[in-house]
């Protein structure tokens, strides 16, 4: 046994053991840190397929910002998980049953299923380049319009997120670092004679 | 690979709305303020200025972006006429968002973000493109209709809205993995080529996904759930804005797909447009019929003439085509139209969207009333008004497809839409008066007026129309 092969069983092996600790673990917050488990095992799968960059995408982009979200949803919010799991066995049946269907009507389709020749022909062949180089040599050339298009979309999901949430409360108090650093004292502190028994009026 | 330059030429409509809109961002982001200020203005000149672009286009069509982008006349009609509801939907806006206080800038950029997301939409040459197009256009209606935050049935409406749109990208995404999997391209020549005549069960089956992703866009049956509350309860303009520039770029992207990816498997599309059809018909003309709500009653309207478009849609041959183009063009004046006089609908400041509240408008203000009553008859598909023509050419495209029992349905179908539509008018001549109207503004008033007047004349001079859509048709064949 190669140690490829030892590494690929190694990986493989965390992987469904940390996906089945997700499903059936009680407290939410294990879950997540197992997933953060299956992605990074994951990504050294997809490394032993010679497929470094996708393994790097798993890793900054799933463990490194989905799951630290994943991480704050789950702790901000309370969510009985135990009861949701309860509600989950009460749809089993007519979730089997749906189940069932997709997976005939996929059968279905597998069997007619035809490798056509220009998609075989339209798989990569960079040669004796890496993965990355390959995608970095026709991201902005061949699909830099599809890459801007997908800026746009990026962009408009962003503008729509401040619209529909930012909230500008008129009496909210604000940090204004500059106005913090041009206070003097004079500014700051005023000096009163409180007669006794009396006080000041508090603006 | 050509250069930058030519295919930015080819694409300048898009290249000025993409330019525009980051500068329109710069500035909202820089001025410090909230409220709208010149942002619909200058959403108005930009847009304006790509449809110029379009107008005084002299470079012939072409496909560039290796083979993502496609221009040509066909391309040029449908931007044109989602242009033109665009700044139409803009200068209505205004003041109605003013009115209600939110009048925030980004309803212009969004606006703008939208258009170009129909433009690259009508423009796409391949699944990608096209999803992309979809996408863009998607995510910014999605946040347009829930822009009255506060208001529950606008929350409601962005909400079932988005979950809805998502789901129709699902299966759109779903179809387009299948067709690239049967085929092996991406470019709709080349799944065209890798069909040829023999479609192969996963082709259909992608084919019918796409189709079903794409009709949710559009509205029609099967696929129409959402139309009637999102229409209801998102902001007049901005419902003005979904039932005109969308419906264009999403009728336009499915006659694409059709015509250029599927000509070899024209009896599995040419059943599946005709079922959606006659079901979109009959339920835009049956369900309307119980309508309160003037808004809702305009949703039901517009899955029903959607259902009309793709009439032409199934004839599958130029003509048809041409049907297609003729009649989003005059739908697209009709709705806007009569969008204008739904918020013109204001009493004592506050707008009203009964039908009820329509009663006796005669009495209150005779002009608008003919004005609406005038866009009620050509709705309904009346002759010499325009919306006879619209219905007159797809119907015709469909005898000459000897699809005669789908023409003989369509002309049934649409009497039965006529009554709701002339019971409005009904209400607003024989009823009792309700509160009149507070005197609409001069935009308002303009687009009522152009849009009735060039319904009622366009059998003076159809030329312009007729020939423009039919060049355009001809460059998909």
């Amino acid at each position: 046994m190669s140690v490829a092969t030892a590494f690929f069983y190694l990986f493989s092996f965390v992987t469904i053991a940390s996906s089945a600790m997700v499903i059936t673990g009680r407290n939410p917050v294990h879950s997540v840190l197992f997933l953060i488990v299956a992605f990074v095992s994951s990504a050294g799968l997809f490394l032993l397929a010679g497929a470094e960059f996708l393994a790097m995408l798993l890793v900054v982009v799933y463990v490194g910002a989905v799951m630290v979200l994943f991480l704050f949803v789950v702790m901000m919010l309370d969510v009985d998980f135990a009861e949701l799991q309860k509600s989950a066995k009460r749809y089993l049946p007519l979730g089997g049953l749906v189940a069932l269907v997709v997976l005939a009507e996929l059968a279905l389709v597998v069997g007619s299923w035809t490798v056509a020749p220009q998609a075989v022909l339209s798989t990569p062949t960079p040669g004796n380049l890496s993965n990355t180089a390959a995608l970095g040599q026709v991201l902005y050339t061949q699909y830099v319009y599809l890459f801007q298009a997908a800026g746009f979309v990026l962009l408009t999901a962003m503008i729509g997120a401040i619209v529909l949430t930012l909230h500008h409360r008129p009496n909210v108090k604000r940090q204004d670092i500059s106005a913090q650093n041009a206070r003097t004292r004079a500014s700051a502190i005023e000096n009163k004679q409180v007669p006794s028994r009396t006080g000041v009026p508090v603006p | 690979m050509e250069t930058l330059h030519i295919a930015l030429t080819h694409a300048l409509p898009e290249t000025i709305l993409a330019v525009g809109v980051i500068l329109m961002v710069l500035i909202g982001a820089f001025r410090g303020k909230a409220d709208d200020g010149p942002m619909s203005e200058i959403a108005v000149v930009v847009l304006g200025a790509a449809l110029v672009a379009i107008i005084l286009k002299t470079t012939g069509s072409g496909i560039v972006f290796d083979n993502a982008f496609i221009d040509d006349r066909f391309g040029d009609f449908m931007k044109a006429l989602s242009l033109g509801g665009s700044i139409v939907t803009l200068l209505m806006a205004g003041d109605f968002f003013r009115g209600q206080g939110i009048n925030k800038f980004e309803f212009p950029i969004l606006i703008v973000l939208a258009t170009l997301g129909m433009l690259m939409l009508i423009s796409a040459n391949g699944l990608i493109a096209l999803y992309l197009g979809l996408e863009l256009m998607s995510l910014a209606l999605y946040v347009t209709a829930a822009l009255s935050r506060d208001d529950a049935r606008a929350s409601e409406a962005g909400l079932k809205y988005f979950v809805l749109g998502a789901l129709s990208s699902g299966m759109l995404l779903y179809g387009a993995s299948l067709l690239y999997g049967f085929s092996g391209a991406v470019s709709f020549a080349g799944i065209a080529g890798a069909i040829g005549g023999h479609p192969n069960m996963g082709v259909i089956f992608g084919m019918v996904f796409l189709v079903a992703g794409l009709a949710f866009k559009m509205s029609v049956v099967p696929f129409h759930m959402w139309t009637p509350d999102v229409y209801e309860g998102a902001p007049t303009p901005v419902t003005a804005f979904f039932a005109s520039a969308p419906k264009v770029a999403a009728v336009a992207i499915a006659t694409r797909v059709i015509y250029t990816a599927f000509p070899g498997a024209t009896l599995q599309w040419q059943q599946l447009v005709i079922f959606m059809s006659i079901a979109s018909m009959a339920l835009g003309s049956f369900a309307a019929i119980r309508q309160d709500n003037i808004k809702r009653l305009m949703a039901y309207s517009s899955i029903g003439h959607m259902g009309f478009a793709l009439v032409g849609l199934a004839a599958g041959t130029a003509e048809g085509v041409q049907g297609v183009l003729i009649y989003m063009a005059i739908y697209i004046v009709m709705t806007l139209g009569t969008f204008a006089a739904i918020l013109s609908m204001r009493v004592a400041g506050h707008p009203v969207e009964k039908i009820s509240d329509l009663s006796g408008l005669a009495k209150t203000n005779g002009t608008m009333a003919f004005f609406l009553a005038m866009l009620m008859v050509s709705l309904s598909g009346v002759p010499p008004l325009a919306g006879f023509f619209a219905k007159w050419y797809v119907f015709l495209a469909a005898v000459e497809a000897k699809l005669f029992g789908l023409a003989v349905i369509g002309v049934l179908l649409s009497t039965v839409a006529a009554f709701y539509y002339w019971r409005i008018i009904k209400v607003m001549y024989f009823d009792e008066a309700a509160p009149a109207f507070d005197r609409p503004n001069l935009t308002l008033r303009a687009v009522l007026a152009v849009s009735t007047v060039s319904m009622l004349l366009y059998w003076v001079y159809p030329a312009p129309l007729v020939q423009a859509a039919e060049g355009a048709a001809k460059s998909l064949f």
